[in-house]
């Protein structure tokens, strides 16, 4: 709740530990998913494995449980979606450790190996999406939409896809900010001294990380170069404008953090549950720095419940699906596609903050070098 | 009273399993990661932990919990002899109270209780005309910590103070001891081993604490425990696991070096107790 998606060590330690003493017990349901006269659910890599989408609801049914990790329900509308899901297919969803980073449910993938508390699915930082697949974590499955999917946007026998993601993006309560700012030059101005914040360290946060990324893309930088982002931070702070505390709805409610560089939809997102508030929570990607990353889906090679895994694939991708990460404002991988079809509801995209142009995206390779470049240079920067 | 028999350690040995278990194993995992690097034997991740940013953190961590530890131990005692000497038992006891639940008031509750009180838009912050940014700082950061700090000072401090008799007083004064004579030569050998037990006690919690600078500071105020999770979890780091583990085995030298330190003092002043 405080740290969304980057908690503390100590806590996903603990849990390891307790559940790795609890989930002693031997997977039950994998065995028998296996030993079932149908197709081998673990093995399967598209629908048609288990001879069509009916016959997966019907084996994932039959295993009656789905087992999640670090799905927030406030983030990207995922509260909703476990809902609609279990009342859909009357799937029990265990939700565990909702807060939880990436590293986390890697090594939840890892530490849980063979036991029935296993994570079955993972959304997953893309870097750690790719990592995970080269150190065999995964199983590959296709969905049915996957052919939609663009290019870059997934493994090519379905180990990780890429589901839904934002823009960077600057949130302002318009009640105290007279003008808010429109992009990284303006976070610079008199105007806004000890009142730019980030969602977390970008050390450790995914969104902060992405922060610093476009802040460098709107300072002469560039995906191989993201020093002029860490500068960009350390004029910010030379300047007295940079606020160090993590953003929160509790911080954002305070007045504590008035401008706030987090992804879009968790801005977005924001806006409606502070207007019950009080508060005017404007959303505004940076005209000087765009910078748009996705989340990615995986499913656990040793899942303990393996059809169950691969329908909440399935859902995921389904237009249905999609169209409840829209209403969490984030942006789904299938929007271009479903947008062409009618598929998409449109009221909820047009809800979403505006961009020009199209997003690019950095490659795996470029991101791993800026985050070694930023893990040795942020605290020099920003420090002292 | 001498037990030194042959069989007195078998008592313990449920005690001692339970360590060996709890916190030998944990070590040795820790150990083993800290020098592995790429499935190897290295040292890289020790020469890296020791290097750069994560030395900037390590510093950052003693000088802070140096600072915290002495300016606690000071205060907490003043307040404790205070409170002590006081005839006002109603004091003492809602005094002695408060430092117990105070004592263990830390983490992002007392981030945010700091944050709400003298942050940026704090309530008080504004009244005394504290300039922005002012309690994200280093000093901002002791002066949280002081907080959980002071009180856990007290708790140490009361009953020794407690001991003190005030037959020692007269028979001091009898002898024409100056109350600095007294101070100088009864008290504060007396008290000496409680004040280092409070001082290490103090370092150690500001040492290891975490979840309020995560919330308060970020990374304006390099430590130690924030490089350590920013390796181990989140988002965006992969990889740097082994490196976590360094600098968790760096702290461990750190405390071990704090402990050094305060055992043979400890040591030389208890002998005025017997």
């Amino acid at each position: 709740m405080f740290t969304p998606r980057a908690r503390a060590a100590g806590v996903a330690a603990a849990l390891t530990v307790v559940t790795a003493a609890c989930g002693a017990a031997p997977g039950t349901q994998q065995s028998t998913a296996s030993s079932s006269s149908g197709p081998n659910a673990a093995t399967a890599t598209s629908a048609a494995d288990f001879g069509g989408l009916d016959k997966l609801v019907e084996a994932a049914k039959k295993e009656g449980n789905l087992h999640v990790i670090a799905l927030p329900p406030d983030w990207a509308n995922y509260g909703e979606i476990i809902e609609k899901f279990q009342a859909k297919y009357g799937i029990k969803i265990e939700s565990e450790t909702p807060d939880a980073a990436s590293a986390d449910e890697i090594n939840a993938v890892k530490t849980r190996k063979g036991q029935d508390r296993a994570p079955d699915v993972l959304d997953l930082g893309q870097s750690f999406a790719i990592s995970g697949a080269g150190e065999g974590l995964f199983a590959p499955y296709k969905v049915q939409s996957f052919e939609k999917i663009p290019e870059g946007q997934k493994e090519s026998t379905g180990l990780w896809v890429n589901d839904y993601g934002g823009y960077v993006s600057i949130g302002c309560d318009a009640k105290k900010i007279a003008t808010c700012p429109t992009s990284f030059a303006d976070l610079l101005k008199p105007e806004y001294k000890g009142k730019v914040a980030m969602n977390g360290n970008p050390t450790k946060a995914g969104s902060a990380f992405a922060g610093v990324y476009a802040a460098a893309l709107a300072n002469g930088g560039s995906f191989d170069d993201i020093q002029p982002g860490i500068d960009f931070f350390k004029k910010l702070k030379d300047a007295g404008n940079y606020n160090p505390v993590e953003t929160t709805p509790a911080t954002i409610e305070k007045g504590e953090t008035q401008i706030s560089i987090d992804w879009d939809y968790n801005n977005a997102a924001y806006a409606p549950q502070m207007a019950a508030k009080g508060l005017d929570w404007k959303v505004n990607i940076p005209s000087d720095g765009k910078y748009f990353q996705m989340y990615a889906q995986a499913i656990n090679k040793d899942a303990p419940h393996p059809a169950a895994a691969r329908l909440w694939q399935e859902y995921l991708y389904s237009a249905e699906g999609q169209n409840l990460f829209l209403k969490g404002f984030a942006r789904p991988v299938l929007l271009p596609s479903m947008t062409s079809d009618g598929t998409v509801d449109k009221a909820l995209a047009e809800k979403l903050p505006s961009v020009e142009g199209t997003p690019t995206f950095p490659t795996s390779q470029q991101v791993d070098a800026a985050k070694a470049k930023l893990a040795g240079g942020w605290d020099a920067a920003i420090s002292g | 009273m001498n037990r030194s028999g042959s069989k007195g350690w078998l008592g313990a040995l449920p005690l001692l399993a339970f360590f060996a278990l709890v916190f030998g194993v944990p070590a040795i995992a820790l150990v083993a990661g800290a020098f592995t690097a790429d499935g190897r034997p290295s040292l890289a991740n020790l020469s890296q932990s020791l290097q750069g940013g994560y030395l900037v953190a390590m510093l950052g961590s003693v000088k802070l919990s140096a600072v915290v530890a002495l300016l606690g131990a000071v205060l907490g005692t003043f307040l404790a002899y205070a409170v002590v000497t006081s005839r006002l038992t109603f004091l003492r006891e809602a005094v002695l109270t408060a430092s117990g639940v105070l004592a263990n008031f830390g983490g992002v509750p007392l981030a945010f209780f700091w944050i709400a009180t003298l942050g940026n838009s704090g309530v008080v912050s504004g009244l005394v005309g504290l300039p922005s940014g002012s309690l994200y700082t280093f000093w901002g950061l002791v002066v949280t910590y002081l907080y959980f700090s002071i009180p856990l000072m007290v708790l140490v401090m009361a009953p020794a103070l407690d001991g003190l008799r005030p037959q020692w007083r007269e028979a001091a004064a009898n002898n024409g001891a100056t109350a600095w004579h007294y101070w100088r030569f009864v008290a504060l050998p007396v008290l000496t081993p409680s004040m280092l037990g409070g001082v290490v006690l103090l370092f150690g919690s500001a040492f290891s604490a975490y979840a309020t600078a995560n919330a308060m500071v970020g990374t304006v105020v390099p430590l130690v425990t924030l490089k350590i999770a920013s390796a181990l979890t989140g988002d965006v780091l992969i990889g740097y696991e082994n490196i976590a583990l360094a600098l968790s085995l760096d702290m461990v030298v750190v405390a071990g070096l704090v402990m050094a330190i305060y055992l043979p003092l400890q040591k030389r002043s208890s002998r005025w107790l017997h």
